[in-house]
């Protein structure tokens, strides 16, 4: 267990190290000269290449490169190139109402997935399992955006139930909070959901074949007593994999649906900074979404050994 | 950000609304409580970078600030184009055109409890010089000196005549600061204006309070949210369901349809400064020959072409002037549309069948309207090559800053730019000294010789092809029915909220 553990922190670190790399150098290559972006078209040579200095862009790739990674090791996300604030704070900021956007999309994917992707299962010859899989498979083909547009259509304009877009922190108004956040976290949250579905169907079908489950249901538990005691813990070994995986793919739908949602996360500060040419914003927020992506797996693969004792000795 | 790059070019200007005083003046009649602490909401596109114009470009903070924070001595009439009091009660101009003497409003006070005084004014103007780092600070070097004659009377002294800086000075550059109320310009503006700065909500909105202790007509509203939207879609859905009030700026002609029917709202069609310009690259050879350029011209149906890619709204104009600059003249008529023409005009400049390079920026009039301009410059007999451009940065960078294009699309919604864009140095690279010697004539001259040296520029430039203006872009806005006071017209670059009213 130690072992794996010391092996899975030195994968975490080296991806972490080569993806700063990654990110740095398509950041370079990057069309577009941020200080004229900066400054506008009819700023002089002088001025531009005066602003290339403040930045600090005339010195080499390499030493612009580790002066940003010395500076994140310190926790200093440096300077905005358009706006002359601090990126951390904006970054922390603007994480936080990311992050309530994708724990909301996952529950409900989770909430939907688990009974669903059961049910489908454990029915898959019968009709009940046969719709639900069709209507799976129509919400994996749906993209993110789309389902939130659609939503936007009937709940907000049609109905007038619920806001069609904005953002109000839970601690200034938590019943706006609430109301603003249903939409944009069930156009998230029923996509993945759709998808994880597949995945905790396939996950139990394979218990459902298992010795251990036909010895439990020749006890005399019914199918669904049988899964509940015996087998769902071992379907969600690989159904927690995925979860892991997938939480990349939340990530990028938020950005999408921040957007169709009007709502000022991670991801609308990412687009204005690609947009704006705010090189160093854009290679901070990246950075921290792969950070957030490599720890989530991180800790997936540690709870894989938890969750099945076989790993945990081999 | 949209964003930060101005240059007449602008981030879609279209995105770049916005006015003055037009219709509704004296819509807000009474005194501070004309609306109690009613509320109002805004939606535009573009969320500025910074609220400091000082240092950062782009039309987004002084379409917030400008005229509501902070104010200028003289303003821009929206209906009339004219140059209007606003801190400075009235001026006058000595007869050798070289200096003029303001007379200021004495009871303006700045958001910090500081009274404006002339010397406020001479430090504005000198900061200009100092400390501002936009490209904008140069129109400015005309000025030679500013002093503070009393408190309230101001001399201004240029090196040469200039009617341009009078207009500019009703631009940005034209802000009037304090001069303790400056440390702070990018989170904490302090001006004289109808507003004060309340809150900033990054990413989201810009809050303006009424400012009780206003000079002059105290605005209707107590409170006025600006609120940034990226997307046309999200920005029409925040009207219908209500979470805004007036759709300051509308992204898609095509999805009026939703507003025009129904009973519940407003929609007002004015204009703007905004050209959009099918430019052409001067210095290649292709374009050295004027029948080339006419030829262009007249293969494009101009009504045909703003039908079909920006849903009829718009207005024809034919040369580079807004119809609310004063020597507006309607020259469509100079290179009517004439495909016939056109052929045999290519044929004898030798242009018939080479391919030319039209360089779209990623703006939404640009690349509907390309695919309409490739189609009808290839019945001509033309090939047009597109290309799509990320605007800004790599338009900027391809197009603007290296001239590397034959053709380009892009709306022009700097005010009186016609001298600023077709000039040798600038992308257009139009070389034409007898239009820089009219331009000349017309800054120096007094009223009359500039309104008639500008139409004879305008036309010049008109009767040359040295471009071809396919359309001004419409000022279009949506509203609440009882929404009263907005401008029809978007000619400053402020969005004046000191006349809203319900």
């Amino acid at each position: 267990m130690i072992v794996r553990l010391i092996e899975r922190a030195g994968v975490f670190l080296v991806s972490l190290a080569i993806s700063s790399v990654l990110v740095f150098a398509f950041m370079a290559v990057l069309p577009g000269d941020p200080a004229r972006v900066a400054l506008g078209v009819n700023a002089s040579d002088e001025a531009v290449a005066e602003l290339r200095r403040q930045f600090g862009l005339d010195r080499s790739l390499p030493v612009q490169y580790f002066d940003w990674l010395g500076g994140l090791l310190h926790g200093d996300l440096g300077t905005s190139y358009v706006s002359k604030a601090a990126i951390g704070p904006q970054v922390f900021d603007r994480l936080q109402v990311t992050l309530w956007l994708v724990v909301a999309g996952m529950i409900i994917a989770l909430v939907v997935a688990a009974p669903a992707g059961t049910i489908m299962a454990a029915r898959h010859r019968k009709v009940s399992g046969l719709a639900l899989s069709a209507l799976s498979q129509v919400g994996v083909a749906v993209p993110a955006f789309l389902a939130g547009i659609l939503l936007i259509v009937v709940f907000a304009v049609k109905l007038g139930w619920l806001p069609a877009n904005g953002w109000t922190p839970p601690a200034q108004d938590p019943g706006m909070f609430l109301k603003q956040l249903v939409l944009p976290a069930l156009s998230l949250g029923l996509v993945q959901g759709a998808v994880l579905t597949r995945y905790v169907r396939s996950a139990v079908l394979d218990v459902l074949r298992e010795d251990y489950l036909r010895t439990a249901r020749a006890k005399g538990l019914r199918p669904f007593q049988a899964l509940w005691r015996h087998g769902l813990r071992n379907a969600a070994v690989p159904v927690v994999t995925v979860l892991g995986l997938q939480l990349a793919t939340l990530l990028i739908g938020a950005v999408v649906v921040e957007r169709v949602f009007v709502i000022p996360g991670l991801g609308s500060l990412l687009l204005d900074g690609v947009s704006n040419r705010d090189l160093l914003l854009v290679q901070d927020v990246v950075m921290v979404l792969v950070l957030a992506v490599l720890l989530v797996n991180f800790v997936v693969d540690v709870l894989y050994a938890a969750l099945d004792p076989r790993l945990r000795t081999s | 950000m949209k964003v930060s790059v101005r240059v007449g070019v602008v981030a879609a200007a279209v995105v770049f609304a916005l006015t003055a005083c037009s219709a509704g003046s004296g819509a807000s009649s009474g005194g501070s409580s004309a609306g109690g602490d009613q509320k109002l909401s805004i939606g535009l596109v573009a969320e500025p970078a910074s609220l400091d114009f000082t240092t950062t470009d782009g039309a987004a903070i002084p379409q917030a600030l400008l005229g509501n924070v902070y104010e200028t001595l003289v303003k821009q009439d929206a209906d009339s184009g004219k140059i209007v009091p606003s801190l400075a009660k009235s001026w006058t101009v000595s007869p050798d055109r070289k200096t003029y003497t303001f007379d200021l409003v004495a009871d303006a006070k700045f958001t910090n409890d500081r009274p404006f005084t002339a010397n406020d004014a001479v430090f504005s103007i000198n900061r200009v010089k100092t400390a501002w780092t936009t490209s904008l600070k140069s129109a400015m070097d005309v000025v030679a000196t500013a002093k503070a004659v009393s408190p309230t009377q101001l001399q201004v002294t240029l090196a040469k005549p200039s009617n341009d800086w009078l207009f500019r000075m009703t631009t940005r550059i034209g802000a009037m600061f304090s001069e303790t109320g400056v440390s702070a310009l990018a989170t904490t503006p302090v001006g004289t204006g109808p507003f004060k700065f309340e809150k900033w909500n990054r990413g989201d909105s810009i809050v303006l309070d009424r400012n009780d202790g206003y000079w002059g007509t105290k605005p209707f509203f107590q409170q006025i949210t600006l609120k940034y939207f990226k997307d046309a879609t999200a920005l029409n859905n925040a009207l219908l369901t209500s979470t805004i009030n007036v759709i300051g700026t509308v992204q898609a002609p095509e999805a009026l349809s939703q507003f025009t029917n129904n009973a519940k709202y407003q929609v007002i069609e004015g204009t703007t400064n905004g050209e959009v310009l099918l430019s052409f690259n001067n210095e290649r050879p292709v374009f050295k020959d004027i029948r080339t350029r006419q030829a262009i011209r007249m293969a494009i149906d101009h009504k045909a072409l703003l039908d079909t890619c920006w849903a009829g709204r718009g207005k024809l104009i034919g040369s580079m002037v807004p119809p609310t600059d004063p020597w507006y003249e309607d020259l469509t008529g100079v290179a009517p549309y004439d495909l016939t023409k056109a052929k045999s005009l290519l044929q004898a400049s030798g242009a018939a069948g080479k391919t030319l390079r039209l360089r779209l920026p990623t703006l939404p009039y640009a690349t509907s309207c390309g695919q309409v301009v490739k189609s009808m410059l290839e019945q001509a007999g033309l090939k047009v090559q597109i290309d799509q451009l990320e605007f800004p940065a790599a338009w900027l960078t391809t197009v603007f800053k290296n001239a590397d294009y034959d053709m380009s699309i892009i709306a022009h919604v700097e005010p009186r730019d016609l001298g600023a864009v077709f000039n040798a140095k600038y992308y257009t690279r139009y070389d034409d000294p007898t239009l820089q010697a009219d331009l000349a004539a017309a800054d120096a001259g007094d009223e009359a010789a500039q309104i008639a040296d500008m139409k004879k520029a305008a036309r010049r430039l008109s009767e040359q092809a040295a471009g071809d203006w396919l359309f001004l872009l419409p000022n279009l806005m949506v509203a609440d029915k009882d929404v009263k006071g907005l401008p029809q017209n978007a000619i400053t670059e402020n969005f004046d909220l000191s006349k809203l009213a319900r």
